[in-house]
């Protein structure tokens, strides 16, 4: 075996040495050193993140016969994940510090990277059994953070649903594969879309096959009816830790899937799954919508927004083109600065007063205007209202979506439309409460307060992406750029 | 990119934002708000004599002082600006409207947080009229869409949030059947080989779109998009609500400006780009107009909230405009541009002179107020004379456009046409009563309440508001030729002769 096939999985590697340092330290350092753990952990993947842009790493090959794959947009992929985590590592800086965490303080970022380890493996994979393997890093550490606030009752009821449901996910996927297995005589995706191209008809059996692995992929993405545990973990985690799940799960599941679809199932069935999936969107749009309406805890209330959000993402995957796949990276990395800055608003609240519920927002215009301006412009960036980066992004996986030009592209595309009408409306609910709505009667609005440094840095990150990532159009041309050069994996 | 003349449009209220997130007090906001738009007004006359002059040099071209900046490369998005008679005259009564609505807005709370989603509403509104790119032009509109919630839900009046809600949320669901029209207006616009294009007028060169049965699908789909905007019946309920519920300025832009985005983007979007679909589907909007025109009309009657009379003539008036666009002849179409001038001069002078009335009273209740004339004669002068051009009297603005409207409509010899314009005309008697009902309680006979003998009248800002309404009101009536002629240039091109037009 050839061992220099290690190195083309440059960013893995990365990874695990700023993972084995942060462990080293956390565990050798002097008592007195480790008060910069926080620091040096941010700094060092700050470092880890630039590196990724580097051409040596975007052009590294293939490795393990294909079983690892490397491509421009997959290194891209990672890297835009990559910028996520440094901001929900800026961000939870201060609440890993606290009082309670400090004692775990190493464990959480030892946790953290590990499952960033996981999802690499997962977009990068070529063959299931890789994928799987990521899969499961990707899971098991975060059923741990979950569970990271041990004094709250939430945080373990969360982790219980968040186990149970990652491994009854799991297993259908593993079931799915068996089957696809069965068919294809090969887990290497291309062995099995060349299997499938010369096994010709539709099969039953490729159906029930690809039903299991797109439900399993439904509850990584919590697309409906998928989307039960969703609510019940991001409430219960930990805010850090929910932001984390929100955002760099769903995206890198969001990416490993279309990998999945159009490399493997791609060229021979896309009849198959793009019917499955058309209405998976429809229901995971709407349904997600209509709930998050209903919603009084902002945790609970991002939860369902990310459920709809997921749809989203999803119309990238159906659309089946460059401009999809593109659109599609575009609207995780949007999503990402989006959230992340809703999140950050949110937790720096709850540090500070423990309060997360909308009622409790009534009125913070007037006391803290700039969390209220940070807050609306994440909200008007998820709803999609330019000149902020969410308007470009729904745009762009909605003209994507629609290059095939079909009538029933169209039609999806006008649902997801008029359920943008319906998001609008619970992202204005919060505006609302913060610009309009007076205190209730007998409750004061949130005291001013001085968020920590931290804190601050991170929502500074988040709104400057809101407002550039859009209007300066070379975000997009560079991910497009990137994804051009990898027509090979579009069938 | 700085050469253009255009692009100082949204320049100028870019700056003007920034001036006022720096502004430490409400002189210095005052300061920049009246600068900007002095500067706006002056930039646009400018640009009126300018283009006169390349016409009158002999320029062809459809649209002048055409520049495109390449944007997101991948998908052909430029930003391309452009502007022909049309546009000209929309931009004047923009900037015209933003001076008057900063000195109507003299006296309002956080001034700051005000004015810089006014100017924002307003970048999104002169970005609108000078883009000739489908994606920006989209852009710019829903720029101008969001300030509107937060200028209704803070600063408004009466049941504002859920005035707010509502306007926000169907303007949004207009602009959603705005979207999907576009994008596939883009995808359709290569038919003839080459890349895809947003700009409207290559679209419209390469004739892409003729005899192109997409077109019955984009048609409608542009079409109500724009229309919710421009108040088409069934989807004009946000605007009586929307507009009671703004604090003055907004009502002003709105109604002035905003509600113009519409009818311009229906004419420029809609019909310029799709004729074949207009001829033949235009019947149906034109029965939905045509109600627009005649209930909004018949609701005016009713009310008895000033604000809401008001709203009401603005649907009435501006389905005229759409009614008007749908008659596919020159000259209804020049009077539609008219009436859009005409109406957004007098309703926002409408808008500003209640502001100004409620200020004083704190009721915009007709049954409880009377004989103002004898308190507030300068304010009452002046709504006499806004009325007057709202129910066509000659030599004001609503005389003339309504006029060219109708005998452009009564071109059309066939029953459809004529029933639906006879309809129409009834409108003016309706206007006429409700306006002269109004001016009869509100300003004449006895004084109702005792308290509002002590109200004085206007003040300086005021007056300069409502004075300079009142005189651009008077030259588009006393000289409609000047504007007709600035914007025949655009009907005359041959891109109407494919429908017959004459």
């Amino acid at each position: 075996m050839d061992y220099s096939q290690f190195l083309s999985m440059w960013q893995e590697i990365g990874l695990l040495i700023v993972f084995l340092f942060v462990f080293l330290y956390d565990t050798f350092a002097p008592r007195k050193a480790q008060g910069a753990l926080s620091g040096i952990t941010c700094v060092l993947f700050a470092v880890f993140t630039a590196l990724g842009f580097t051409s040596c790493v975007i052009n590294s090959p293939d490795a393990f016969e294909g079983m690892y794959q490397n491509s421009p947009a997959i290194s891209t992929i990672k890297s835009i994940l990559n910028i996520g985590v440094l901001i929900v590592l800026i961000q939870s800086t201060k609440w890993v510090n606290s009082d309670f965490q400090l004692i775990r303080r190493g464990e959480f970022y030892e946790l953290l990277l590990l499952t960033l380890t996981g999802m690499y493996l997962m977009i990068s994979a070529g063959h299931f059994l890789l994928f799987i393997i990521g899969l499961e890093t990707a899971s098991l550490p975060l059923c741990a953070l979950v569970a990271f606030d041990k004094h709250r009752y939430e945080s373990h009821e969360a982790a219980v649903k968040y186990v149970l449901t990652a491994v009854f996910s799991s297993a259908v996927m593993l079931f799915g594969l068996s089957f696809v297995y069965g068919i294809a005589g090969t887990l290497y995706y291309d062995g099995i879309a060349q299997a499938l191209i010369i096994g010709g008809s539709t099969s039953v059996m490729l159906i029930v096959a690809l039903a299991f692995v797109i439900s399993g992929f439904g509850y990584k993405l919590s697309l409906v009816p998928f989307h039960l545990w969703t609510a019940d973990v991001y409430q219960g985690a930990p805010t850090p830790v929910t932001s984390y799940l929100s955002v760099i799960s769903k995206g890198s599941a969001a990416f490993a899937f279309l990998v999945v679809l159009w490399q493997a199932f791609g060229p021979a069935y896309p009849e198959v799954w793009e019917w499955m999936l058309y209405g998976l969107i429809i229901v995971t749009i709407t349904v997600g919508n209509l709930f998050a309406m209903r919603q009084h805890n902002l945790k609970r209330f991002l939860a369902f927004s990310s459920v709809s959000q997921a749809g989203y993402i999803m119309l990238g995957v159906i659309g089946a083109n460059s401009l999809s796949m593109t659109a599609l990276m575009f609207y995780i990395l949007v999503y990402i600065f989006s959230n992340l800055g809703a999140f950050g608003v949110i937790g720096a609240i709850e540090n500070a007063t423990g309060k997360v519920d909308m009622s409790d927002y009534n009125g913070l215009y007037k006391t803290n205007p700039r969390l209220a301006f940070t807050m609306m412009l994440a909200m008007f960036s998820l709803a999609g209202i330019p000149p902020f980066a969410g308007f470009f992004s729904k745009f762009f996986i909605f003209t994507g979506a629609l290059e095939a030009g079909t009538v029933s592209m169209y039609v999806l595309v006008f649902i997801a439309l008029l359920n943008t009408i319906i998001s609008l409306y619970y992202y204005l609910l919060v505006v609302k409460a913060m610009f309009i709505n007076e205190p209730e009667e007998g409750r004061e609005a949130i005291p001013y307060f001085r968020s920590a440094c931290s804190e601050r840095l991170g929502m500074w990150v988040c709104t400057l992406g809101i407002i550039f990532i859009g209007l300066a159009s070379c975000v997009y041309t560079y991910i497009f750029d990137m994804v051009g050069a990898v027509a090979n994996m579009i069938p | 990119m700085l050469e253009n003349i255009l692009i100082y449009f949204v320049v100028v209220p870019l700056l003007m934002m920034a001036g006022i997130y720096l502004s430490r007090s409400r002189a210095q906001i005052r300061a920049v708000a009246v600068t900007g738009s002095v500067v706006l007004l002056g930039l646009s006359t400018w640009l009126l004599v300018e283009y006169l002059g390349l016409r009158a040099a002999g320029e062809t071209a459809p649209m002048l002082f055409t520049d495109t900046w390449c944007w997101f490369s991948p998908l052909n998005i430029n930003l391309a600006v452009g502007v022909d008679g049309i546009s000209v005259a929309m931009l004047l009564l923009s900037s015209i409207i933003v001076f008057a609505g900063s000195f109507a807005s003299w006296e309002i709370p956080q001034p700051k947080e005000f004015f810089l989603w006014l100017i924002l509403l307003s970048t999104g509104v002169f970005g609108f009229f000078i883009s000739i790119d489908l994606f920006t032009m989209f852009m710019f509109y829903e720029v101008a869409l969001i300030p509107m919630y937060l200028l209704i839900g803070v600063w408004g009046s009466g049941k504002k949030n859920y005035s707010a809600m509502k306007l926000t949320l169907m303007l949004m669901g207009g602009s959603a059947f705005l979207m999907l029209g576009l994008i596939g207006i883009y995808y359709q616009s290569a038919n003839a080989g080459g890349a895809h294009t947003w700009n409207i007028v290559e679209i419209a060169q390469s004739g892409c779109l003729d005899n192109n049965n997409w077109q019955y699908l984009f048609f409608p789909l542009t079409f109500v998009g724009f229309g919710v905007l421009g108040a088409m019946f069934p989807f004009h309920t946000w605007s009586p609500d929307g507009h009671a519920s703004a604090p003055t300025a907004v009502s002003m832009l709105h109604a002035g400006v905003l509600m113009k985005l519409g009818g311009y983007g229906c004419f420029r979007v809609a019909i310029y780009l799709m004729p074949q679909a207009a001829n033949e589907l235009a019947w149906i909007f034109l029965i939905l107009t045509g109600i627009s025109v005649v209930y909004g009309a018949f609701s005016a009657c009713v009310q008895t909230d000033l604000k809401y009379i008001n709203a009401y003539s603005s649907v009435s008036h501006c389905g005229l405009v759409l009614f008007a666009i749908l008659m596919l002849n020159t000259t209804a179409m020049t009077g539609a541009i008219m009436q859009m001038l005409s109406h957004g001069l007098m309703t926002a002078l409408f808008f500003a002179l209640i502001g100004m009335i409620y200020g004083r009273t704190h009721t915009r209740d007709i049954r409880l107020m009377g004989g103002l004339m004898k308190i507030m004669p300068f304010l009452a002068v002046c709504y006499v004379i806004a009325g007057l051009a709202s129910l066509g009297l000659p030599g004001l603005s609503g005389f003339v456009s309504e006029m060219t409207i109708f005998v452009g409509s009564f071109e059309h010899t066939d029953t459809f046409h004529r029933a639906f314009t006879i309809a129409a005309c009834s409108s003016i008697v309706i206007t006429a009563v409700y306006i002269l009902r109004v001016v009869g309680k509100l300003l004449f006979g006895p004084v109702y309440d005792e308290h509002h003998l002590t109200l004085t009248d206007a003040t300086w800002w005021e007056r300069l508001s409502t004075i300079t309404l009142i005189i651009c009101v008077a030259a588009i009536g006393c000289f409609p030729n000047f504007f007709s002629d600035l914007i025949k240039f655009t009907f005359s091109s041959e891109i109407f002769a494919a429908i017959g037009l004459n």
